[in-house]
């Protein structure tokens, strides 16, 4: 028996706000707190104004097992006893909540600023400023053999901006902080001011890599409120575009991975192969990384039969090569021995700290949107979930591989059967006071667009939360114990996203 | 020794000082080729240099006289090393007794004024970059006194003149083995040394795995210059050594020497550009397990003389 209502939310299946609870302080504390020890996953927390001078705080939580979503929230004003120290896995959203709303989470043990920005949700009548963005004060260690290291946020390579601060004594790596927000532009707030219009260009560029995934979200939660129904075919193509997009950032990192252990072979190879995954979201969509494709109501762009046949026969030839590459890293002896052991999480931080997509799947957390909360084409055509069991950068890889197969059949059978229809219908208004949350797998792991809507149909609150936002603690947590000169492959296992979490 | 000797091994060293950049440039090309691409062209690096010697030259204001002498010491001390070596198959330029000792002495030279000129930088990522390269160093350098050490049993001779010379040709003859893993070790200290995969990886641009590419990381322009070229010349000079140990050259002509000298280059920089091609760096820790691999065979080299 659950401590949470069953408000019928399902993953874009939207309910009346009224039916979200709103509990004094110390209930939801319980709530929240009594559904993750039951083995809910907390999906976002997050706050809005509530009248001149309070916020309301809305917490949104799973049932992987049941494919069940369900909400809570409070009403605060200054400040609150934080939920973290009962309950880790809500320790960014305290922090996100304490520098957007300027509530302060009493007893957080690590409240500093998130991504360094003032408050852009507090309440019209309040003017604190909790967490100042000019004061950020690290983690350190003291000991004579103890050094520190500095690293970004310029990087040598062509990446995103980033610090982390090592603490190390001579090779090993005694702990790591991530210090984000370079890449701060306010996307909630866009997507909350913007025109419908205006905001799908905003969603298709919350992460730069990870397009499909973002805007298919968005119009998920939008479709939802208006309760647009989309034809099959515009299903179908929305998944293709999606393992498409899965197919090139995994085939990228495996890539990316070799590079950094000097594997050359692997490294061209299937740094040359994503190039063709992107080739062929280009014939799809017109462009490269995805843009212009999914919209409310379907797809811009159909697919004819003579660019099915194009894009399935390049298909196939493309798993020939990678299944060459595949075999030439992972039957590398020495790339094996570089890539076990190193960089491991364990499947109770999983747990605990509610980690996604392919870092949990590499250490046997099967965490899955498009098999735990199935939508769109995902609920006739399932995907078999792949996992690991190391939770390190070989299992993260291995998992990535085994996704890039799989994606691969998904996409060569789809094309062969697309169902008929048009692949766009109209999308209405959006219904009032409304709440919605659309998930979906993206390459990264689950991505969380909350959306609540006004009197007026209105957006009122917009919620982004990227895969990256869960993960970047796992690469802090990752890292003690390994060597420096380790970084940055581990980094690379992982490969989140700075503009996904800075938002 | 006459003159006529000392002409053809400065001809010698002169073929090494002009191809070195070249040979960087065919481990490149050996790996584009592996990899499906076509590369950079073999001469890129003489471009590099031109390019480096017509800039200017920024430094940090932490930095003192050591950073700015490090790029000649690097360059004279390895120039100086390779007038050691009989490049030409006969005899070398300078030889005296125990020079074998002074070859490693002036290695340990450049890599010194390297590593201090990363330390005065004051960065930490040089100052990991330096503490890893001493670490390497200090396992590679008892395996060079080690190969030398098969080398000295085998020829019974105290000079690289005379041991690398003529006397080698009648070594090969009874002691093949021995040799054979003498060169070995080499090849293995060329790639450890030369911060080659497996040991480092010189295409990185992570600054948190580099071991050589970090020391140098402040250097700029000309002072860059200097130190590419020694780098490629420091390779060319290990590459010089296992191919005076592989290929003994005593009665070939001084044509057939030199051509044979510079093929033999040729194809130890391709192997290494094999290497690169077909495995993946170690972890930093099981590095020295590598060194002290090839050590172990130039020990048993040394048992098998031993007999």
């Amino acid at each position: 028996m659950s401590v949470l209502r069953d408000l019928g939310m399902r993953n874009r299946r939207a309910v009346p706000f009224a039916s979200v609870p709103a509990e004094p302080v110390d209930e939801f504390r319980e709530t929240v707190i009594g559904a993750v020890r039951e083995g809910w996953r907390v999906v976002a927390m997050f706050g809005m104004p509530d009248g001149a001078d309070a916020t309301r705080v809305v917490a949104v939580l799973a049932d992987d097992a049941n494919g069940v979503l369900s909400a809570t929230s409070m009403r605060v004003g200054e400040r609150y006893p934080a939920l973290t120290p009962d309950c880790p896995q809500v320790h960014a959203f305290e922090r996100e909540i304490a520098e957007q709303c300027g509530v302060r989470p009493d007893g957080h043990p690590w409240l500093k600023p998130l991504r360094r920005h003032l408050p852009d949700h507090r309440p019209p009548a309040r003017a604190e400023v909790v967490l100042d963005p000019d004061s950020y004060q690290f983690f350190k260690m003291d000991g004579a053999e103890v050094h520190e290291v500095a690293v970004g946020p310029v990087h040598a390579g062509i990446i995103e901006p980033g610090h982390f601060r090592f603490q190390a004594h001579g090779e090993d790596v005694l702990s790591l902080e991530i210090m984000l927000g370079y890449q701060h532009r306010g996307v909630e707030r866009l997507l909350e001011t913007s025109s419908a219009e205006r905001a799908i260009h905003v969603a298709e560029s919350i992460a730069g890599d990870t397009v499909i995934g973002h805007v298919g979200a968005a119009c998920g939660a939008v479709e939802a409120l208006a309760r647009c129904r989309k034809t099959a075919r515009a299903q179908a193509i929305r998944g293709i575009a999606l393992e498409l997009e899965r197919l090139a950032n995994h085939v990228g990192d495996l890539g990316a991975i070799a590079g950094d252990v000097a594997y050359q072979p692997a490294a061209a190879f299937f740094g040359a192969l994503r190039g063709d995954c992107l080739n062929m979201l280009m014939t799809l969509t017109g462009n490269r990384f995805g843009r212009g494709l999914i919209r409310p109501g379907g797809v811009l762009w159909d697919l004819s039969p003579a660019m099915a046949d194009d894009l399935r026969s390049r298909l196939e030839r493309l798993g020939e090569d990678l299944e060459a590459a595949a075999a030439a890293m992972f039957g590398s002896a020495s790339v094996q021995a570089r890539l076990e052991g190193v960089g491991a999480v364990s499947g109770a931080q999983c747990l605990e700290m509610g980690f996604v997509g392919p870092v949990a799947r590499a250490c046997e957390v099967a965490r899955d949107v498009r098999h735990d909360h199935p939508y769109g084409i995902f609920r006739f055509a399932h995907i078999p979930v792949a996992t690991g069991w190391a939770g390190d950068v070989h299992a993260r890889a291995l998992v990535r591989w085994h996704e890039v197969r799989r994606s691969l059949e998904f996409v060569i059978e789809q094309l062969s059967a697309l169902p008929r229809g048009e692949a766009r219908t109209a999308c209405g208004a959006l219904r009032p006071n409304e709440i919605v949350v659309a998930l979906q797998e993206g390459w990264r792991g689950e991505l969380a667009h909350v959306v609540i809507t006004d009197d007026g149909g209105a957006v009122r609150r917009h919620k982004v939360v990227d895969a990256s936002f869960h993960n970047w603690t796992a690469l802090a947590l990752a890292m003690p114990g390994n060597q420096i000169s380790d970084f940055p492959l581990c980094n690379k296992s992982f490969n989140l996203s700075y503009a996904g979490h800075d938002l | 020794m006459n003159h006529a000797h000392v002409g053809s091994s400065l001809a010698a060293l002169a073929v090494l000082l002009v191809i070195a950049p070249a040979l960087s440039g065919v481990v490149v090309r050996t790996k584009s080729a592996f990899a499906g691409r076509r590369g950079a062209p073999v001469g890129q690096l003489y471009w590099d240099l031109f390019k480096l010697m017509r800039k200017g030259t920024v430094y940090s204001t932490t930095t003192t006289w050591i950073f700015r002498a490090a790029p000649v010491v690097v360059l004279v001390s390895l120039t100086a090393a390779s007038l050691l070596l009989p490049l030409d198959g006969q005899a070398s330029p300078v030889q005296f007794s125990g020079d074998l000792i002074a070859f490693a002495g002036l290695l340990a030279l450049g890599r010194f004024a390297l590593v201090l000129a990363g330390l005065d930088t004051g960065s930490s990522f040089e100052g990991m970059g330096a503490s890893r390269e001493v670490t390497v160093a200090s396992f590679a350098e008892p395996v060079l006194f080690l190969g030398f050490l098969g080398l000295v049993l085998a020829t019974r001779r105290l000079t690289l003149s005379a041991m690398l010379g003529p006397a080698l040709t009648a070594a090969w003859a009874h002691q093949t083995a021995s040799l054979a893993l003498v060169a070995l070790a080499f090849f293995v200290l060329l790639l450890a040394e030369n911060s080659r995969v497996p040991v480092d990886d010189p295409a990185t641009h992570l600054e948190l795995t580099m071991i050589h590419e970090v020391i140098v990381l402040d250097h700029s322009g000309p002072d860059l210059a200097v130190i590419l070229y020694a780098s490629s010349l420091k390779l060319a000079l290990f590459a010089a050594l296992i191919v005076e140990v592989a290929v003994p050259r005593d009665g070939l002509g001084l044509g057939w020497s030199l051509a044979a000298f510079a093929g033999g280059l040729l194809v130890v920089a391709m192997a290494v550009g094999v290497v690169e091609s077909v495995m993946a760096r170690l972890r930093l820790n099981r590095v020295p397990q590598l060194i002290v691999g090839a050590g172990a065979l130039a020990l048993f080299g040394i048992i098998l003389l031993l007999r």
